[in-house]
């Protein structure tokens, strides 16, 4: 189910922009990464290369190769719906759709794409989905209603729920606690443990004890400056990252020093 | 703020006494003084208007005048009481305020009017012969309108269907996949179409039709084409904006979860721009189901039915009202009579279609839910 990530040579623009430059990093199958770093630096912009949804901005584009499990991603004719059919995403805002309801939320994976499910494997996957996110008791009894009559931190879960429920090989989320209260959170973080023996994650975070807790590998970037690119400064096991990083600017960002 | 006081309080805050007195309303004026204010300076305007006309300085008694010379003097008194009573900040708002709802009533007034001139008019008529007759063979009184609904129905359905896929599919042209020149020619041409002179679509309409029929062609369907004209640019305005307030975090949702562009577009952007995108196109219909100078041109005017648009001559509501108006017969009140009838129905058409635009954006909402 899951895969190993390669990425070569990574150069990431906004039209003339360059955010993010040179990436060098593989990640390994069935485990956990973390990015962290300072605001601005690309992480959520890096981490979008990994599923081709950099590339729906206007004008943005991407230098270099991704490869899962040795395909590259940006090698011609890749179609990029396939590629998020096996790379799932989760938002740094949550983004339920408002015209669905809960049930419906977590089986868009399924009905957006027109794929007929059984009512009672359509059933059994919400529950399951939900309860993988943690949010089943809450929204048991109203799964009719709509997404956006959820809280903010629900409707996050709710989001996990739905990237969950197409069974991607990877997934990938952008901040996915930012909105999310503690127990929520530990909720979340006990889920990425559970689903790391089945799939790649791939989290971005500003929290460093969640980045210390989650991840099996880190990896830090950072800008030199506004308008300069960010760009990979150490990648390396969690443990050495947070207590013998090689990099001075590691060591004074994790220990919170910086700037 | 005022709401949670006693009674007494609100309406006195000085004479209670200063524990029960909230600190931060005092130096208010109390609620009712600003409309108190205006009825007695309307009052007031309305006496001394009375009086000059009576001592014969002005002429004849005016309540236009009178009306204008209220309002004037209520704005200056309020404000000018405000400033003294509540310092300049709370003057500032009074004043705006008392501008807001003059420009209100003002916008309001000419609506009023020729709502409640239609319906006085339009009355005598509003019958059931008037909706079940044509006015073949009438001469004076009696006949309907019958023929001429059909006709509007007729045209502005047949238009509505050649405009909204058109429209639509354009709008989502221009705000999921359009770049470059293509893009901007099309939003160029939109925007120079929705200033086409209502005659000119009409002409329009009968020279394309001529060269297919020949010369002195008059159908239904080309008045379709006419309107559509006018219509399609408004269906292109109105979707493209609703459109573009879908926002971009669904798109991407929907493209995360493995979706293809047009699926995405199909199934999450236009059901969540569903509502406007069909407040907009009644509100397209609405504006051209008036039109009268192109169906004049080339559905031409009849005075019987007829229930095909692709053949023969097509009366229309408008071109009804336009022809009972201009050519009367003997009877001239007889044929008024019909015109404002006409121009009743076509304005309860219109305010039908602004409800059940309104009906179907409840059901269509993206519900809240909260
Ligand atoms: N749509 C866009 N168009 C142009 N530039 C962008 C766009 N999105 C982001 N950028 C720029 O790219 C750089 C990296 O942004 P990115 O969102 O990846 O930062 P981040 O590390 O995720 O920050 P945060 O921790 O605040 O989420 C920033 O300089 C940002 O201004
Ligand atoms: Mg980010």
């Amino acid at each position: 189910m899951s895969k190993r990530i390669e990425v070569r040579d990574l150069n990431v623009y906004y039209g003339k922009f360059k955010a993010v430059e040179d990436v060098n990093l593989t990640i390994e199958p069935r485990s956990v990464t973390a990015f962290i770093g300072p605001s601005g630096c690309g992480k959520s912009t890096f981490l979008r290369t990994i599923n081709r949804m950099h590339e729906v901005i206007p004008g943005a584009y991407v230098e270099g190769e991704v490869l899962v499990d040795g395909n590259n991603l940006y090698g011609k004719g890749v179609d990029p719906v396939l590629v998020r059919r096996q790379v799932g995403m989760v938002f740094q805002r949550p983004n339920p759709f408002p015209t669905m309801s809960i049930a419906d939320n977590v089986l868009a994976g399924v009905k957006l794409n027109n794929r007929r499910i059984a009512k009672s494997d359509a059933e059994a996957l919400v529950e399951k989905s939900l309860r993988g996110a943690n949010l089943w008791n809450e929204v048991k009894d109203r799964l009719d209603r709509p997404g956006s009559s959820l809280s903010g931190g629900q409707q996050q879960r709710l989001c996990i729920a739905r990237a969950i429920a197409v069974e991607p090989e990877v997934i990938l989320m952008d901040e996915p606690c930012s909105a999310l209260d503690p127990i929520s959170t530990l909720a979340i973080e006990d889920l990425i443990e559970e689903l790391k023996t089945d799939y790649t994650i791939v989290i971005v975070t500003h929290n460093m004890q969640q980045a210390s807790r989650v991840s099996d590998k880190t990896a830090f970037f950072n800008i030199a400056g506004t308008g300069m690119p960010g760009k990979l400064i150490e990648y390396d096991e969690t443990a050495t990252i947070f207590s013998n990083p090689a990099v001075k600017a590691t060591e004074d960002y994790v220990s919170g020093k910086f700037g | 703020m005022t709401a949670t006081l006693p009674p007494r309080a609100a309406a006195d805050p000085q004479g209670a006494g200063p524990a029960r007195v909230n600190s931060y309303t005092s130096g208010k004026l109390p609620r009712w003084a600003a409309p108190a204010l205006t009825v007695a300076c309307l009052m007031g305007a309305i006496a001394v208007v009375a009086l000059l006309a009576a001592a014969g300085a002005i002429g004849e008694f005016s309540l236009v005048l009178a009306v204008i010379l209220g309002t004037v003097s209520a704005i200056a008194l309020i404000t000018t009481i405000s400033l003294i009573a509540e310092g300049r900040r709370a003057a500032t708002n009074r004043f705006m305020i008392a501008l807001v709802i003059t420009a209100f009533v003002v916008a309001l007034l000419p609506l009023v009017s020729v709502l409640s001139t239609v319906l006085v008019n339009g009355a005598p008529r509003f019958d059931l012969q008037f909706f079940t007759w044509s006015m073949r063979s009438v001469i004076g009184e009696g006949g309907g309108a019958l023929h001429a609904i059909v006709g509007t129905l007729q045209i502005t359905a047949w238009a509505t269907l050649i405009s909204v896929p058109i429209g639509l599919f354009a709008a989502i042209y221009l705000v999921e996949y359009g770049r470059g020149p293509l893009a901007r020619a099309i939003t160029f041409f939109v925007d120079v179409m929705t200033g086409i002179p209502s005659i000119v679509a009409g002409l329009f309409a009968y020279a394309l039709f001529a060269l297919i029929f020949g010369e002195g062609v008059r159908l239904g369907f080309a008045g379709s084409v006419a309107l559509s004209v006018l219509m399609i640019p408004v269906v292109v305005r109105s979707s493209e904006e609703m459109l573009k307030l879908v926002p971009n975090e669904l798109r991407e949702a929907a493209y995360a979860l493995g979706v293809p562009k047009w699926l995405t577009v199909v199934k999450v952007v236009l059901p969540t721009a569903a509502a406007g995108i069909i407040t907009g196109i009644t509100l397209a219909i609405a504006r051209v189901i008036g039109e009268t100078a192109p169906l004049l041109i080339v559905a031409g005017f009849t005075s019987s039915m007829n229930y095909n648009a692709f053949s023969e001559r097509m009366q229309s509501l408008p071109v009804f009202v336009y022809t009972q108006y201009a050519n009367p017969g003997t009877d001239v009140d007889v044929y008024l009579e019909r015109a404002w009838a006409g121009a009743l129905t076509l304005i309860i058409i219109v305010m039908a279609l602004n409800l059940i635009a309104r009906l179907i954006t409840r059901l269509f909402q993206p519900k809240a839910g909260r």
